[in-house]
């Protein structure tokens, strides 16, 4: 184990899959570059057949994805931010979604497109969108949300490798945290969640960019005699039902902090299946804690207030602890 | 104007011929099949436009690209794509190609290079310009094949395409089949300028042919096949032909009684002069590569063919309906 930040393991992760399989491609905008700070150093290595800036033109580099996986090559597409992936969605919803089904299984797809989501740094709301809640519904598609280093690394493997295609989606601005990232090769499996912090007043389960304040709520709560567990997906497709499942009906209280626009988030998806395989555990209702159904403000005040956080976390927690079930 | 020496022999212009009357005897059974009530979904007829798909496809190999459009089934087999497993996806059956998963938007057959009709009008440029792009990182002689309509040239991933085609010099083949019509809007009402001058604007090698005539679909297929595999780059052909049918099968239910073009519109496109297939088999007779009973041999086979299609989707079980589940991931349920 070694203490590194999110970007590094990322950055890691990629040198590796790359050195480890010829096949292995990325290209995107300003890749070469590496503006994004993730594929920092591929060119040198790798070679521009293999890392390739692209001119902007997101609805051909989703489609080309295809293509090129069709044709034998394992693809990383980078998107930087999430919201360009709107401007590429038609490949992605029609094409990269659909085209194993449609082929009755023929297409084989190992694409990996990696995109940074979320607010936080005034970038205004077409940098700023937590657009996953429109892949997941997709359903072809893979969507994977690593809250840490350690998981960065290895979810990222695990998508490279894969033959399925896979969102891997960055929590913007959390590049320079660190967390522990385990030596050598490894890979984290999809469809696993893992507790974070083992609790038994409440489970809040917290989405990628949403596990820090989660857990630092957590640590207050304990303070203020509330004992909360939490739980981190890791990815939202495959989702690990069964363990959300099990730390409700453990706790009998739930709280899912997604950094989507609430109305069809997410959390929202999270909180019909609680409520539909936890119902007889629960000793109140499942509360959200999401952006409310505005766009991403400029403003930092603005941002900061629509951003779920610690205190809407605790205050949140809190009353749903105090209160009497119905 | 070709620079190589494409010029089909006689042998090639028969094989060409047969292919052609292949597609158009199977789109004729399906426009029966159709009106007939026996098929669960909709067709679109390629019927008219033959020449195009068999003067390319001919000319590639099993491991080159193509891709396709919603009216796909000639491009299908023209390709190689087997006539059975396409009849029976279209009628919805397990042996489909796609195992009644795609149906007649959606054939596909990767093995020979198929990578699909598409149902997205312009859905094809970008997964043939991106197996292009690996044939290019292979360092082979593989190329990539994208057939579509007048209408998808307005699409703006056409000039996405046609910019990373020529600026990475990809072996690449775009083939515009300019039908004149959009879905049902004339191409005159909804085209600015030329088509072809979209490609030139990039700097790439085009051709504007008469897309009724297979040989000359055959020269510039062959010279821009040519190009792409010696690492000469992409190529456009702008094939002018005519619709036929209509958008789809059946359209005079949608068009409620509306009409976007005159009956004997159609039947100008319909004489011997213009007709594809009329045209090659004169062709063939007028330069002794056939006699009148060895093309109607050839048809008797090929019907024989058609039929044996139809019996084999006829009789195959259904699509089974469990498979949606385990084919959205590779190992992954749905």
């Amino acid at each position: 184990m070694a203490r590194k930040r999110y970007i590094q393991a990322i950055n890691e992760a990629l040198h590796e899959e790359m050195a480890r399989d010829p096949k292995v491609i990325l290209f995107g905008e300003d890749v070469e570059l590496a503006i994004m700070g993730d594929a920092r150093g591929l060119l040198e290595k790798f070679g521009r057949d293999r890392i390739r800036n692209t001119p902007i033109c997101e609805a051909t580099l989703t489609g080309m994805a295809v293509g090129a996986a069709s044709a034998g090559y394992r693809v990383i597409l980078h998107m930087m931010f999430s919201n360009f992936i709107y401007t590429g969605f038609d490949a992605i919803a029609n094409q990269m979604a659909k085209l194993r089904l449609m082929s009755g299984g023929q297409a084989v797809m190992p694409i990996t497109v990696i995109a940074a989501y979320g607010g936080g740094g005034s970038n205004a709301a077409q940098h700023s969108d937590s657009g996953y809640p429109a892949l997941v519904n997709l359903g072809g598609l893979n969507v994977v949300m690593p809250a840490t280093p350690g998981d960065a690394k290895g979810l990222l493997k695990t998508a490279i490798r894969g033959n399925n295609p896979t969102f891997f989606l960055e929590a913007i601005g959390r590049g320079g945290e660190q967390g522990e990232v385990p030596d050598g090769d490894y890979t984290t499996p999809f469809g696993k969640a893992h507790v974070a912090r083992e609790g038994k007043d409440l489970t809040i389960i917290a989405l990628g960019s949403m596990l820090k304040p989660a857990l630092a709520a957590a640590g207050k709560l304990e303070a203020a005699g509330i004992n909360a567990e939490v739980v981190d997906p890791r990815t939202i497709v495959p989702l690990d039902q069964a363990a959300l499942i099990q730390s409700v009906r453990k706790t009998g209280r739930a709280v899912v902090v997604d950094e989507a626009r609430d109305r069809c988030s997410v959390a929202s998806h999270i909180a019909a299946i609680l409520v539909d395989e936890a119902f007889s555990s629960l000793k109140a209702p499942v509360k959200r804690v999401t952006v409310p159904n505005v766009c991403m403000p400029y403003a930092p005040n603005a941002e900061r207030g629509v951003i779920p956080n610690e205190e809407r976390i605790i205050r949140v927690a809190t009353e749903l602890v105090r209160s009497k079930a119905a | 104007m070709a620079t190589t020496n494409t010029v089909p022999n006689a042998g090639q212009l028969v094989a060409l011929y047969e292919r052609m009357l292949l597609i158009r005897r199977m789109e004729e059974r399906l426009r029966a099949d159709n009106a007939a009530g026996k098929l669960p979904g909709a067709v679109h007829l390629y019927i008219g436009q033959e020449a195009i798909a068999a003067a390319v496809c001919l000319q590639l190999k099993t491991t080159d690209w193509i891709t396709s459009t919603h009216r796909g089934h000639g491009h299908f087999l023209a390709k190689g794509g087997d006539p059975g497993a396409m009849m029976a996806e279209i009628w919805a059956k397990r042996t489909g190609i796609c195992k009644g998963m795609g149906g007649s938007m959606h054939v596909a057959d990767y093995s020979k290079g198929i990578l699909g009709a598409n149902g997205i009008v312009g859905g094809g440029f970008a997964i043939a310009t991106g197996a292009a792009f690996a044939a290019k990182l292979d360092k082979g002689d593989r190329v990539s094949v994208a057939f579509f309509g007048d209408g998808a040239s307005n699409q703006g991933v056409f000039m996405e395409c046609l910019n990373v085609s020529s600026l990475w010099q990809l072996p690449m083949i775009f083939v515009c089949e300019h039908n004149q019509f959009s879905e049902f809007t004339p191409a005159k009402d909804i085209t600015s300028g030329e088509i072809v001058d979209r490609a030139r604007a990039f700097k790439i090698p085009a051709y504007v042919i008469d897309g009724n005539d297979a040989q000359a679909v055959w020269e510039a297929a062959g010279d821009a096949l040519a190009r792409a595999r010696s690492g000469g780059g992409p190529s456009f052909i702008e094939a002018h032909t005519y619709r036929i049918q209509g958008h789809l099968e059946a359209e005079d239910l949608m068009l409620g009684g509306g009409k976007y073009r005159e009956k004997s519109d159609i039947a100008a496109w319909q004489t011997k002069e213009k007709d594809p297939v009329s045209r090659l088999h004169a062709k063939l007779i007028a330069q002794g590569a056939a006699t009148e009973a060895s093309l109607e041999a050839l048809d008797e086979k090929i019907l024989a063919q058609v039929e044996a299609a139809v019996k084999f989707a006829e009789e195959s079980e259904p699509a089974d309906p469990n498979l949606p589940f385990e084919l959205m991931f590779v190992g992954q349920s749905a």
